[in-house]
């Protein structure tokens, strides 16, 4: 580095501590030989790297019904899942972007018995938006309320195993388990365990107070919610107040950004990206997820029953032209392997299952199948949008294997109860959990109840099992690869694509790096973007 | 019996019978529709257990027939229940409280529509027929006709792109909460109402016109006339008041459209009415919200349908004073 770098290092850093103003950091670069248009936005970049204080926040999203309530037990959607990241909300832990865990409302996780026992020591002074103070018995209550035999709540599957959770004094919690969990701390990320205020051992979620972020001002389900900054938070966080507006029609959304309404918009129109990429002072927000689109088959049911035929069918889909047609290419192609791969412990299964109908076609004949024909039960949105152009995609590219895919149109409403998990080949999706514990225990562990495959490899399970309480990384990571390579030949999850989160957002607005585990920044946009 | 006290007891009794059966059809409707309220709120997420638990909470393991007639029971006293959703707590999301504010900002872009459409089409349709087979009329009818014929979000689309999003004179989408101020509900409705306006007008319009036409053609018109009164004043004096009953009749429908049949509209330009709330609660099966709603909906047809009545008897002196 030359010494003028250096020294250019150096008055960046300054504009970034806010110590030097554009008009002086503009004349010194200037004078140094740097083009006025790069020194501007060599200005802008630094002076919007460092977090400040201020604005509203603006976000209009795709998701949100007038049937949502606060209860967080309920919390299903891309609106109100951020109630428990960032919103009211403050979990035990955090996932930071590259999916290493940030301790948040704990100050600690200490495991001992080979993952069996946790001492969770909580960060002190913490208070709920009433003023008052967060302790041990608030962290009992929420996970009771979750993990009780009355309860709802899908976070049930997140905390698997655990057989008791005691307070121990005010600021330690201590959880026991039927079998070892390393990743414990990893599934009290989830939004549905931000913790409550509590008495008597029953949280309180009516009011919506939290120790999150923001504190409730008001809360129309299905139309708006407004948040202000919550003073008293036990960490930084940015926007003076935030309004969530559920804009579920993706024109009106579209419009709402373009005239500047909101700041950000999630699920913008693939079809009409290009209006909001040529918008000024737009960025895309462009996440690719570890949330695949799959084509669960029934291991048990006939033909699917048979090892060939899932084999043929997974080389008889033209996967990239999906992602082109379907996600018009913001996505990745999936490999039967349902752990994405930005994941830890994430493998890139071989042989890659690539469209090869002359493979699909030896295959059967070795197997002395002729003329298959499946039926496939796929509804036109409920598992993912475009979902039926996508089968009728695989219902062409299949022909060239000789392969018959009958696909049978089934209604939206109440698809997830009548035919996911019952029909013998259907559609489905997976969001982002933070572990590939999680994701593999809740969709392809032999006892799950969300195993859509009815999946039950011996070899798979154990492997699973031992994987939870090993503390060895590379034991671990190698017992993961085989899981990932055992669901990848074997299993009965075709997996189509990864799609991406788009959006577009404003440039008003500055970020970090981003969570790319869910939708909106992993869900802590609010808590952790700025005004520029 | 005075006729229209007569028609009024007439038509409330038969309301209420026309309300009993609404709320059997649709609570069956319900019951028929695939997957309950538990499998619609945890979509993908439900498990066995959990709905089990859910129906357990919101009392849904019972027969239907008992939770239609203990449903029934309270609804008669005044008491529509609570909303499933929210139910678990214990914080219960009235109904009534629920539909409210939904009910009140319909019921305001409605007022807001009308108020612009219903004068508007009677002044016009009177005009067309005042200057028929003008060029006036040709332009009236053909641009009222051409709003009617398109889609309403099309139309929608349409204003918000010019109103919003290149001329900036308006907001593209309407949210409005509790505490929004009357002149920015106003402002904020704008568009709306003016979208429900394009697509109302016609109808009210060319009826107004067809009626005072057929009414031009009569002896006494001409009588009018012959006598030297000016063309308004025939149209105001003598055909007007006997052209109202037919014109009531398309207003009180339109009217009853505008409560009823905007949740394309709302949508667009997301306004949190009640099409919108009816919508949500029928997709996971709120029953109780959904009852209110159809009961609601029900009931401004059949009162609007009685308001078109009685203008027709009070405005027909053969009807108001029968032999």
């Amino acid at each position: 580095m030359t010494e003028l770098e250096m020294k250019l290092k150096q008055v960046t850093q300054a504009v970034r501590r806010g110590k030097l103003s554009r008009r002086d950091f503009m004349s010194y670069a200037l004078s140094i030989g740097v083009t006025a248009a790069a020194a501007n936005t060599m200005f802008a970049t630094a002076a919007r790297a460092e977090p400040k204080k201020g604005g509203i926040f603006k976000y209009g999203s795709g998701h949100g019904s007038t049937t949502d309530s606060l209860d967080p037990a309920t919390w299903t959607n891309g609106f109100n899942f951020q109630f428990g990241k960032s919103v009211m909300g403050a979990p035990l832990t955090q996932l930071d972007p590259k999916g290493d865990l940030i301790m948040h409302v704990a100050e600690s996780f200490e495991p001992s018995d080979g993952a069996k026992k946790w001492v969770i020591r909580l960060r002190k002074g913490i208070t709920f938006h009433n003023g008052k103070t967060l302790d041990s018995s608030d962290v009992v209550a929420t996970i009771n309320y979750h993990i009780g035999p009355d309860s709802k709540s899908p976070a049930k599957e997140y905390l698997p195993g655990v057989t008791s959770v005691k307070a121990d004094g005010p600021d330690t919690v201590v959880i026991e388990l039927a079998s070892g969990n390393v990743d414990l701390p990893f599934g009290f990320t989830d939004y549905h365990l931000s913790i409550y205020p509590s008495t008597d051992g029953k949280i309180e979620w009516e009011k919506g107070i939290g120790a999150g972020p923001y504190i409730l001002k008001s809360y129309e389900p299905g139309v708006k919610l407004v948040g202000e900054r919550n003073p008293n938070f036990f960490k930084d966080t940015w926007f003076d107040a935030i309004e969530m507006i559920t804009i579920s029609d993706v024109a009106a959304r579209t419009n709402a950004y373009l005239s500047g309404e909101v700041h950000f918009i999630d699920r913008a129109d693939l079809k009409t990206i290009d209006m909001l990429k040529s918008a000024p002072n737009t960025e895309i927000y462009n996440q690719s997820g570890p949330t695949p689109y799959t084509a669960p088959m029934l291991t048990d049911v006939a033909p699917f029953d048979n090892p060939a035929v899932r084999k043929a069918l997974k080389y008889a889909i033209n996967r990239q032209e999906m992602v082109d047609k379907v996600l018009f290419g913001y996505g990745k192609v999936g490999n039967d392997n349902p752990i994405g791969s930005q994941m830890k412990y994430a493998i890139d299964p071989q042989p890659q299952h690539t469209y090869d109908p002359e493979k699909a076609k030896s295959i059967l004949k070795e197997a002395g199948i002729e003329n298959l024909k499946v039926d496939f039960s796929v509804p036109p949105n409920a598992a993912f949008a475009g979902a039926l152009d996508a089968a009728l995609l695989m219902q062409e590219s299949a022909k060239a294997a000789g392969i018959e895919i009958n696909v049978i149109r089934e209604p939206d409403d109440g698809y997830w109860s009548n035919v996911w998990l019952k029909k013998p080949w259907s559609m489905c999706y997976w969001g982002g959990r933070p572990t590939v514990d999680t994701m593999l225990s809740i969709s392809l562990a032999a006892d799950a109840p969300w195993n859509d495959t009815h999946f039950k490899s011996p070899r798979f399970n154990e492997l699973l099992v031992q994987a939870r309480s090993e503390l060895d990384e590379a034991k671990r990571a190698a017992m993961y690869a085989e899981c990932q390579q055992i669901v990848h030949d074997d299993g009965g999850q075709v997996v189509l694509m990864f799609y991406n989160f788009v959006g577009a957002l404003s440039t008003a607005v500055a970020h970090g790096e981003m969570n790319s585990d869910q939708d909106s920044d992993g869900g802590y946009m609010v808590e952790r973007w700025w005004m520029a | 019996m005075h006729p229209v006290l007569r028609t009024v007891l007439q038509r409330l009794g038969l309301g209420i019978v026309t309300l009993l059966a609404v709320s059997v059809i649709i609570f069956s409707s319900l019951e028929m529709l695939p997957g309950g309220y538990a499998e619609n709120v945890l979509g993908q997420s439900a498990t066995p257990e959990t709905v089990a638990a859910f129906k357990r909470d919101l009392g849904l393991d019972r027969p239907a027939t008992v939770r239609y007639f203990e449903w029934i029971g309270k609804a008669v006293q005044g008491d529509f229940g609570s909303s499933y959703s929210g139910l678990s707590g214990s914080m219960k999301r009235d109904v009534s409280a629920t539909i409210a504010p939904r009910l009140y900002n319909t019921f305001f872009l409605a007022a807001m529509a009308a108020v612009i459409a219903v004068p508007l089409s009677l002044l016009l349709g009177a005009m067309a027929a005042l200057y028929r087979n003008s060029w006036f009329d040709r332009i009236v009818n053909s641009v009222t006709l051409t709003t009617i014929a398109m889609p309403e979000f099309f139309i929608a689309y349409i204003l918000v792109y010019v109103f919003a999003v290149k001329l900036r004179l308006f907001y593209p989408n309407s949210t409005v909460s509790i505490g929004t101020p009357f002149v920015e509900h106003v402002y904020r409705a704008a568009l709306p109402a003016l979208t429900m306006t394009l697509v109302i007008i016609a109808h009210m319009m060319r009826m107004t016109r067809a009626a005072i036409i057929n009414l031009l053609a009569s002896p006494y018109i001409e009588m009018a006339q012959l006598k030297g009164v000016s063309k308004s004043d025939v149209i105001r004096h003598h055909a007007l008041p006997n052209a109202w009953a037919p014109i009531a009749t398309v207003i009180a429908f339109n009217l009853a459209y505008l409560v009823v049949g905007v949740v394309v509209v709302e949508v667009v330009f997301v306004y949190p009415g009640i099409g919108q709330l009816m919508v949500d609660a029928v997709s996971s099966r709120d029953m109780p919200v959904v009852q209110a709603c159809a009961l609601i909906f029900a009931a401004t047809y059949i009162l609007l349908n009685l308001l078109a009545d009685i203008v027709s008897i009070v405005t027909n002196p053969r009807l108001l004073h029968p032999k």
